[in-house]
């Protein structure tokens, strides 16, 4: 051993050349398009960007705009909305359907396999498959009147006050199964002995899930949390193709709002504006959530 | 001695208790619930337009036809081109086999740097790449139009199949650092003493050990890809658009009557890919989305 301390020592920089030159691509992602992108948008959002970003500072007049404005009001409402349904419904379909599956029943796999297909399926296939079972004419609404239930009116997609949780319907068709793979991972890794002790206390079955299974799921919970909260404010492809937005501009969502300005309206500034809303949301999520996993994990 | 007769053991359930019949029962409807659209964009498919006009969307076809799954391929119209999706399939092919090759070659090398040659700095950029994967799309669009057109990319498949690369990196570095972190170090160990170096363990060592977890890369890519949007619309031009987005200009088209069996014809040719690829890889389609759920 003592002989190796002989040769040369190499420069630091030079040391470990072929993982720094191989990890060239992810240093430019991490820094160019990840910080240096976001770091752009945020800068150019306080100036007056039309067709081309122009560093023409007006301080916070694209915000002030922007919340000015319906249409963005309109999306925030949407979002709120669909945010909150989406959530909750998310987390109880999710976990109750992954309770079920984890009673020990036959034929697991094939109910796993139907509940999760949707989650293969893009979000334009989902909006366009739920823009025709949903169809006022012919759809959901016509086979229920065919019966004989003249009255029966059933027709989000074209109703402004309800065409969010016509959208709601179609995304918790698709996003449900992940969260109900992810409990049921969870429930798995729930010591049986558990079961055994809360029978023998005389525990039953929903309070044993409420009171101790649940508590002890909390890691999988808010990791379900976060990756439904993300999937939230990023929905944008399900809107376009379901309602395009409609009727008028009753199912706007800011995702979609960032890109008509961007791309459509060519008033960048106001895009700018919009996605650093956006980002702020995201940060007011993740911010408490890094907490309490790597603050409080520090500390225990 | 009366004890022996006393049969052991747990009391065996009844096979039709009230609460299997319940259990059962829930689970049954609920599936039936999520197979729906399914079932239905196959049965409309199936149907001449005579047939939908009058009939109920839940019934099967009474006369089968195959002809609106021929135009939705062949003759359906975006715009003034008639071309069928056929031409969305081929753009989505082209934009997907390097899409996934390119993606998950360097995020692979990534996973594999920052798993076993750690240099001063790499656990930063990992971090930022990690918190990058939960900013939103749009607040990155701009300046990346702005890169892939300094680069003479923008609008080109080749500026798309680098975005794709891009995004892709967070979840898949994870994937993948995760992996080799777990591969036994007496291993690594062992080839460096014998002169192997950074690229000669990768190729010879932890690319033959790893085809599981490649495999497992490989579907989350494909599908992914498959299904993106926003990232189709935004960067190609209209004759290189993918699948998906083809799909919702001819469906959403305001032109002419709506012919709904072409329609979910169309719709399910878009999703056939993902669905043949998630029915076939059952288990490791799992694998693969707790891998991106669950961090490291």
């Amino acid at each position: 051993m003592s002989s190796s301390t002989k040769a040369r020592r190499p420069s630091s920089l030079f040391r470990n050349l072929s993982a720094k030159l191989a990890s060239i691509p992810m240093v430019l992602t991490a820094l160019v398009v990840f910080v240096g992108g976001t770091a752009w948008t945020v800068v150019y959002s306080f100036t007056s960007s039309k067709l081309l970003p122009k560093a023409n500072f007006v301080g916070l007049d694209q915000y002030e705009r922007l919340w000015s404005t319906r249409r963005w009001l309109i999306s925030i409402e949407n979002l709120a909305v669909y945010g909150f349904f989406s959530m909750i419904f998310t987390l109880v379909i999710g976990f109750t359907l992954a309770a079920l599956l984890d009673r020990k029943i036959r034929g697991e796999d094939v109910f796993r396999t139907i509940f999760l297909y949707p989650f293969a399926l893009s979000f334009v296939v989902t909006g366009l498959a739920w823009q025709w079972i949903l169809n006022p004419d012919l759809g959901v609404q016509s086979v229920v009147r065919g019966m004989g239930w003249e009255s029966f009116t059933f027709n989000p997609l074209n109703d402004p006050d309800i065409v969010i949780y016509g959208i709601l319907i179609a995304g918790l068709w698709q996003g449900t199964g992940l969260i109900m793979c992810i409990m049921l991972a969870g429930l798995r890794g729930i010591d049986q002995e558990i079961w055994k002790a809360a029978r023998v206390d005389g525990i039953g079955t929903v309070k044993t899930y409420v009171r101790i299974i649940i508590p002890m799921m909390r890691p999988v919970f808010i990791t379900a949390l976060v990756l439904i909260a993300s999937g939230i404010i990023k929905i944008y492809d399900l809107v376009v193709a379901q309602t395009n937005g409609g009727p008028g501009i009753s199912s706007e969502v800011p995702a979609k709002y960032v890109i008509n300005y961007m791309f459509r309206a060519q008033n960048l500034g106001q895009g700018f504006a919009a996605s650093t809303m956006m980002l702020l949301s995201v940060v007011i999520i993740l911010i408490p959530w890094a907490y309490l996993e790597f603050g409080g994990k520090k500390r225990g | 001695m009366a004890d022996a007769v006393t049969p052991r053991g747990p009391k065996p359930r009844p096979r039709f208790s009230r609460t299997n019949i319940m259990l059962y029962g829930t689970l049954i409807v609920v599936a039936a619930y999520y197979a729906l659209p399914l079932y239905v964009m196959i049965v409309t498919s199936l149907k001449g337009m005579p047939e939908i006009r009058i009939g109920n969307i839940f019934a099967p076809p009474v006369e089968v036809t195959y002809q609106p799954w021929v135009k939705a391929w062949a003759e359906a119209c975006t715009g003034i081109n008639c071309e069928g999706l056929s031409r969305g399939f081929w753009n989505s092919v082209q934009i997907l086999i390097p899409s996934v090759i390119l993606s998950i070659a360097i995020a692979s090398v990534n996973g594999y740097a920052l798993a076993n040659w750690k240099f001063k700095g790499s656990e930063v950029f990992f971090t930022i790449l990690i918190v990058g994967a939960f900013i939103p799309y749009q607040v990155m669009i701009y300046p990346i139009v702005i890169i892939l057109r300094e680069m003479g990319l923008y609008g080109n498949i080749w500026g798309l199949v680098l975005v794709h690369t891009v995004f892709g990196m967070p979840i898949l570095t994870l994937l993948f650092r995760n992996y080799f972190t777990s591969v036994p170090e007496e291993l690594f160990k062992a080839a460096r003493v014998d002169g192997a170096g950074f690229w000669g363990i990768y190729f010879r060592i932890m690319l033959p050990m790893s085809l599981p977890i490649f495999v497992v890369a490989i579907i989350l890519q494909v599908t992914g890809i498959w299904n993106d949007f926003l990232f189709g619309v935004i960067y190609t031009k209209p004759a290189d658009y993918p699948m998906t987005v083809q799909l919702n200009n001819i469906v959403n088209s305001v032109q002419g009557v709506k012919e709904y069996n072409v329609n979910m014809a169309a719709t399910l040719l878009t999703g056939l890919v993902p669905l043949i690829i998630y029915f076939a890889s059952g288990k490791l389609f799992v694998r693969g989305i707790a891998a991106g759920a669950v961090k490291g």
